[in-house]
């Protein structure tokens, strides 16, 4: 059915426009404003315009960790959603089985995210972790701080680990929305268990879908604290990733300009592709209706 | 039998999740010196060291304090705004709508390292550093856009039809909305809780940079193990198993609103 057209509503969106702008705007236009001066010090800058893009732009080891940014979130997106949704599906609809379900999924979300790198090194380390001496006495040779294959390995294991539940509560709230008549219809019907999911439980599903994959684009986009901690953003620079690089230019070396340039850069970036994906995901909805 | 099939696989996916939380806990119960000393599956000689020491330091356990105040204000204060908000997006039309739903998002997808000054200055420009309220403000920036967003969907999914029809019954807006319509999206609100919760709790680099002392979060707390005799491994997997406590309480008490899909046809 059509919304109803009524500029009113606006009344009910202004909390939420305050408050997110009042810690949106204003530091987003500083941060606009370091990126087109060169500055020494208080009362020291100097407008240089355009001139820290033109540098950003064409700096090989940005284009080097964009590359391995849009491979990682690439991996993360094939990899937890599809996962997420199956064991959202497997998952108990209910009984005591949810409740402990519910629980022990929060838990990795919960770490805070540098606690998260710390105790990856542990666990991983092949003589002390439970999955490096595990990994090893498979006979396989293992160890994320000498081969980059290996801290890939790692830094999208603990990725894995550390988000699918994300995507698997949104899923299953979503599933759980469901009305009984639906799956009724479908059973009175002989629909295959395929069938159901597909013309039934994915379509109703898109909503938290949508969610589920910004979310997941976004902030393994900006992934920072986790692999920072875990790999140091090595061996050399296999998982450097594009925030790893921007910090590094920003604290390491205080470059403020830019490193202001490198972030609006980087925030157009996502925006993007966040806005194709939700574009995207908003067809594939109403293709299906 | 392809449920039991399915049943299996689930467990042995949850055997995998718990495998890095049970080696934090391993962790937690033995001495800097027994972690980096052997390999162990059980710890060989279990102490409680590690967790005496966080609940006897004021410098620890206040930072779990601190963290639950201001994750309870932005939860409250995300949910509170984004629920009429959300509604707005789901049910009407108006000048900009479209934009500006994008826009709220927008504010989740810039790198945060840049943007750390200016948000200091913007805060103390108001006098609120090393207030719980300036991180539960700063912690809205995205959260409340993800409450809108889980929202409007969940609401998007409840047919127009029962407004209409409550209408007919002669609800008033605000009963309507209380009585109808917030039972009907509990699913949702459960789990938009959850994720506000949660993305406050974890935050780490806005909490710290907003605070100083009074209102410093757990998350900070944690990153001082690191001392000049290196890291305090075992006091650091205490710590993080102690973070896990709140949240896990906090899925405890909405896990109803999410077991439950609604029924149709309640009103």
């Amino acid at each position: 059915m059509e919304k109803t057209p009524n500029n009113k509503a606006w009344l009910l969106v202004i909390p939420v426009f305050v408050i997110v702008a009042f810690s949106a705007i204003i530091p987003l236009m500083t941060v606009v404003n370091y990126s087109v001066q060169d500055i020494f010090g208080p009362g020291e800058r100097y407008f240089v315009g355009v001139e820290w893009f033109k540098e950003t732009l064409s700096d090989r080891r940005l284009h080097d960790a964009l590359w391995r940014q849009f491979l990682f979130s690439g991996l993360v997106l094939l990899i937890e959603i599809p996962l997420g949704v199956m064991i959202a599906l497997a998952m108990p609809k209910r009984g005591w089985g949810v409740s402990v379900s519910l629980v022990l999924l929060a838990l990795p979300l919960l770490i805070p995210w540098n606690v998260i790198g710390t105790i990856w090194i542990i666990f991983t380390r092949p003589d002390i972790g439970l999955f490096g001496v595990a990994i090893n006495g498979l006979g396989i040779d293992f160890d994320h701080t000498a081969s980059p294959l290996d801290a890939w390995v790692t830094v999208m294991l603990m990725e894995v680990w550390h988000w699918t539940p994300l995507v698997v509560l949104l899923a299953y709230a979503g599933l759980q929305a469901i009305p009984e008549a639906y799956f009724q219809a479908a059973r009175i019907d002989g629909a295959s268990a395929w069938a159901t999911f597909r013309y039934i439980q994915l379509p109703k599903m898109r909503g938290v879908l949508t969610i589920a994959v910004l979310l997941r684009f976004m902030d393994s986009f900006l992934i920072y604290a986790e692999p920072f901690v875990l790999t140091g953003g090595g061996p050399g620079n296999s998982t450097t990733f594009l925030s790893i690089h921007l910090v590094k230019l920003a604290v390491g070396q205080f470059d403020l300009g830019p490193a202001a340039a490198f972030s609006i850069i980087y925030f157009l970036i996502v925006l993007l592709f966040s806005w194709m994906f939700y574009q995207a995901l908003q067809r594939v909805g109403t293709g299906e209706k | 039998m392809p449920v039991r099939k399915r049943t299996l696989a689930l467990i042995a996916y949850f055997i995998l999740l718990l495998l890095p939380i049970y080696w934090m806990f391993n962790m937690s119960l033995q001495t800097n010196a027994d972690i980096l000393g052997e390999f162990s599956l059980v710890p060989t000689d279990p102490t409680l060291t590690n967790y005496i020491k966080i609940f006897t330091d004021e410098a620890w356990y206040s930072g779990y304090i601190n963290s639950i105040i201001y994750v309870s204000i932005n939860t409250a204060v995300s949910l509170l705004t984004a629920l009429p908000a959300a509604y707005a997006f789901s049910r009407y039309r108006f000048i900009g709508d479209k934009h500006m739903f994008f826009w709220l998002l927008t504010n989740r997808m810039a790198p945060p390292a840049v943007f750390l000054l200016p948000f200091f200055q913007l805060y103390s420009t108001f006098g609120l550093i090393d207030t719980h309220i300036a991180v539960a403000i700063s912690h809205c920036l995205f959260n409340v856009p993800l409450a809108v967003w889980i929202l409007e969907g969940f609401m998007s999914s409840v047919p127009r039809e029962i407004d209409e029809m409550a209408y007919i019954d002669g609800y008033s807006y605000p009963r309507f909305f209380l009585t109808v319509f917030v039972p009907l999206i509990r699913t949702g609100i459960g789990v938009t809780a959850f994720f506000c919760f949660m993305f406050s709790w974890v935050e780490l680099l806005l909490a710290r940079t907003l605070t100083t002392t009074d209102a410093k979060p757990i998350a900070a707390t944690m990153t001082r193990t690191v001392s000049a005799t290196g890291l305090d491994w075992g006091l650091l997997a205490a710590a993080g198993i102690l973070t896990i406590v709140p949240g896990a309480l906090v899925i405890w008490f909405v896990r109803n609103y999410m077991a439950k899909g609604f029924a149709l046809g309640r009103v």
